[in-house]
């Protein structure tokens, strides 16, 4: 009985992400609401505030396709998932995009059957360790006792990281994040191990953030990105380019502050195409031509995004490392928009 | 000898001794202290090293409590005021206490809505708890107030809750027109002519009419997500699991096969896959686009699970009374339904009250689970938006103890109800 449910569940999705997936666009215009899959809370990426406002760097990217899609960047009816939940309601059909610091691997995007559209943060498995234990690389951990997150990639990535540098270690096994910490500062694991993002949110929030440092040393390559489901190319394109557009804004100096004075018109023909002061390519896509300067209205470009949210002038103060433009050294690089 | 017996004969005493107080240390808290601590040598280690930890763990704690910071707009802010002195950081219940009652998206102008659904609680439950105290007139009350809470709650238009009302009238007035003729007829034809009535009003334009702003379930978390599904989860299962008990007693093999399948099945499986089930693999089934309501979908599967448990304690209660009591209904020429309600449940019903509030207890703190499946309850308001904004990540001991506290009191409360009322129906003699 189990496995015909199962059948029949898998029939079903199926043919749910068949219809559903066939016009995206024209569901979420008839909707009025972009319906976006978020974390249930991650420090810097997702929360809401204490009016019930949503707010985070995933947020931003929400915001900005429910701006170019409807002309509204509040128009986003958030759905708070877990990391057990996420994939069921992306193709279920409950949510149209999911931004919720997924990592791109191949198995989500190919098996599970979702098309990643870009990456909005480049991340990667980082240590934590106290300043008072002196070290300064990863390579001088051998022997440590290490606080890791079971049942995740993490744990995998530091087996073959001490394998591989022929170091031993001594796993202590820990739920959550919140246990992690409280772990740590009791010294009950000298390190701390998870993607870097989350060891500075972490370190962020302890009483003398100080005394630990984060190493150098990246270990994994955690490409964190919203996607939507397989089957509706022409929203995945939307999604793809609004992302783009964040990005490629930032690369030639489109503001939230100075979209509106550029889009009169500028001496660049790719902001002017951008923008839609030249060409269509908003008609390409089945918007407006305004659709990308809506989007950057919405929350900013994407260095603005990053600086509001995890930059470095926040208590998360994240630096840009490999989400600095591909111009000042970093992995971001939109394709041109042409 | 003094001169108190200075005309006594030596060895006969013929005036009274005047009344001396007893020794220090036979009487008041001397006595206690010393017949309860320090009775002998082990029984004072004991006691000193109570009262060690005791003293250790308010010396952690009333510090960190009585120097709480209970205004500041982050935790960053908190450890400025405090300054590297122990306290608790109590800001955070001060700015998010809303968020933790009532969820972060309950439109915060109708938070009086819940609120009086919450009082309104308390007087529609009091007569069913208190029943010598208050008039029996009261349960009209008690019978009207779920539409009255779904109203205040949901908000919408008044004629939803209404429409739903008259339903169960509708298929009562029919179940006791046939029910004369045969009990299955009354009680199928009651059902169906109740859905045909949902069924009619439910085509009706009635959006608007008399309407509060409506709600969404979505909308709906915190301690109130809760307490909804405690009282309704609770209240349901209590008659589901009767009905299982008995169905499980039954003798027509069908009957009593349903219940034996469906009670071993939901008691085999945790109520965290239950809840999984509601949340993902019925939105698979169910066609893209509707949109049948998370709270309702967990609701079901909660009373499921709850109703097994319940059957389980009543059928030990059924047990566990004597064959006799059976017989002797027998004797009196009462039917099933008749010696039932009047012999046998009042009795097996007052055998398992323990084990009932033993699964309500168990049932309502299981209700934090829904935050697995990302419904912001208490515990998912706390672990998801509370300390994932950068204003409060890192507060954990005084969210936390808040939730404990308040589910201490609600667990509390019905502990000390069920004890009362076991001693209010004590009717053997001791």
């Amino acid at each position: 009985m189990k496995k015909t449910a199962i059948f029949g569940a898998l029939t079903v999705a199926g043919l749910a992400a068949g219809a559903a997936g066939a016009a995206t666009l024209d569901d979420v215009k008839a909707r009025g609401v972009l319906n976006c899959g978020v974390t249930t809370g991650l420090v810097g990426f997702a929360a809401p505030d204490a009016n019930g406002e949503w707010n985070g760097f995933d947020v931003g990217v929400c915001r900005a396709v429910a701006a170019a899609v409807l002309g509204d960047p509040t128009a986003v009816e958030f759905v708070p998932t877990t990391g057990k939940t996420r994939f069921t309601a992306l193709s279920s059909g409950e949510i149209d995009l999911l931004a919720r610091n997924t990592t791109w691997t191949f198995s989500r995007d190919v098996d599970l059957k979702f098309e990643f559209v870009g990456v909005n943060y480049y991340d990667g498995q980082g240590f934590m360790v106290p300043k008072a234990l002196g070290v300064s690389s990863a390579k001088e951990l051998s022997g440590a006792t290490v606080c890791i997150q079971t049942g995740t990639t993490t744990e995998l990535n530091l087996a073959d990281y001490f394998r591989k540098n022929n170091m031993d270690y001594q796993p202590v096994p820990i739920e959550t994040n919140a246990e992690a910490q409280q772990q740590y500062l009791a010294g009950a694991c000298d390190v701390y191990t998870t993607d870097a993002s989350g060891l500075a949110a972490t370190r962020a929030a302890f009483e003398n953030p100080g005394d630990h440092v984060v190493l150098p040393e990246i270990i994994s390559k955690e490409p964190l990105g919203p996607l939507v489901r397989h089957g509706d190319n022409d929203w995945g394109d939307i999604a793809r380019w609004t992302l783009n557009a964040l990005i490629a804004a930032e690369e030639y100096g489109i503001t939230s502050a100075n979209a509106e004075e550029m889009a009169q018109g500028t001496d660049s023909p790719e902001i002017n195409r951008i923008l839609g002061t030249e060409g269509n390519l908003g008609e390409m896509l089945g918007l407006d031509a305004d659709w990308a300067k809506r989007a950057i209205l919405a929350g900013g470009n994407y260095g603005e995004l990053f600086e509001k949210n995890i930059g470095e002038n926040t208590p998360i103060g994240l630096s840009r490392g490999l989400n600095a433009q591909w111009t000042d050294g970093g992995l971001l690089y939109s394709p041109p928009f042409r | 000898m003094s001169d108190t017996h200075q005309q006594s004969i030596g060895y006969v005493r013929d005036s009274m001794l005047p009344q001396a107080t007893p020794p220090a240390s036979e009487t008041g808290a001397v006595k206690w202290v010393r017949q309860n601590l320090f009775l002998n040598i082990p029984n004072s280690i004991l006691t000193l090293v109570a009262i060690f930890v005791l003293y250790k763990l308010l010396a952690g704690f009333l510090p960190w409590f009585l120097n709480g910071v209970w205004d500041a707009p982050s935790i960053r802010a908190c450890r400025e005021v405090l300054d590297g002195d122990a306290g608790g950081c109590f800001a955070v219940l001060t700015e998010r206490w809303n968020q933790l009652l009532f969820g972060f998206k309950y439109p915060s102008e109708l938070y009086w809505r819940p609120t009086l659904a919450f009082v309104l609680l308390f007087v529609a439950i009091a007569p069913v708890l208190f029943r010598k105290v208050f008039p029996a007139q009261m349960l009209i009350f008690t019978a009207l107030y779920p539409f009255i809470a779904y109203f205040l709650i949901w908000g919408g238009s008044i004629l939803i809750p209404i429409f739903a009302l008259l339903g169960f009238v509708a298929g009562y007035l029919v179940y006791s027109r046939f029910v004369t003729q045969s009990f299955a007829m009354g009680f199928f034809g009651g059902i169906v002519a109740a859905f045909v009535f949902w069924w009619i009003t439910g085509l009706l334009p009635i959006e608007g009419i008399l309407a509060l702003e409506p709600v969404a379930s979505r909308d709906m978390g915190g301690f109130m997500l809760n307490l909804i599904l405690g009282t309704v989860c609770v209240s349901l299962s209590i008659p589901f699991g009767i009905a299982l008990a008995l169905g499980r007693q039954s003798d027509m093999p069908i009957i009593k096969w349903i219940c034996v399948v469906f009670i071993e099945f939901i008691r085999g499986v945790p109520l965290i896959t239950l809840l999984f089930v509601a949340n993902v693999v019925l939105a698979y089934f169910l066609p893209p686009g509707t949109n049948f309501d998370l709270i309702l979908r967990v609701i079901i599967m909660i009373t499921m699970f709850a109703s097994a448990y319940i059957a389980e304690v009543i059928r030990g209660g059924l047990a566990a009374l004597p064959r006799g009591q059976y017989e002797g209904a027998e004797s009196l020429g009462l039917d099933y339904a008749q010696s039932m309600r009047l012999i046998i449940l009042p009795q097996a019903l007052k055998i398992s009250i323990p084990g009932i509030v033993n699964v309500a207890v168990g049932l309502f703190k299981d209700t934090t689970l829904v935050s697995v499946i990302s419904m912001f309850d208490l515990v998912g308001m706390i672990r998801g938006p509370i300390l994932a904004s950068t204003e409060w990540n890192g507060v954990y001991w005084e969210l936390l103890g808040f939730a404990a506290l308040l589910f201490f009191v609600v667990c509390y409360g019905i502990s000390q109800y069920s004890q009362w009322l076991e001693r209010q129906l004590q009717t053997d003699h001791r």
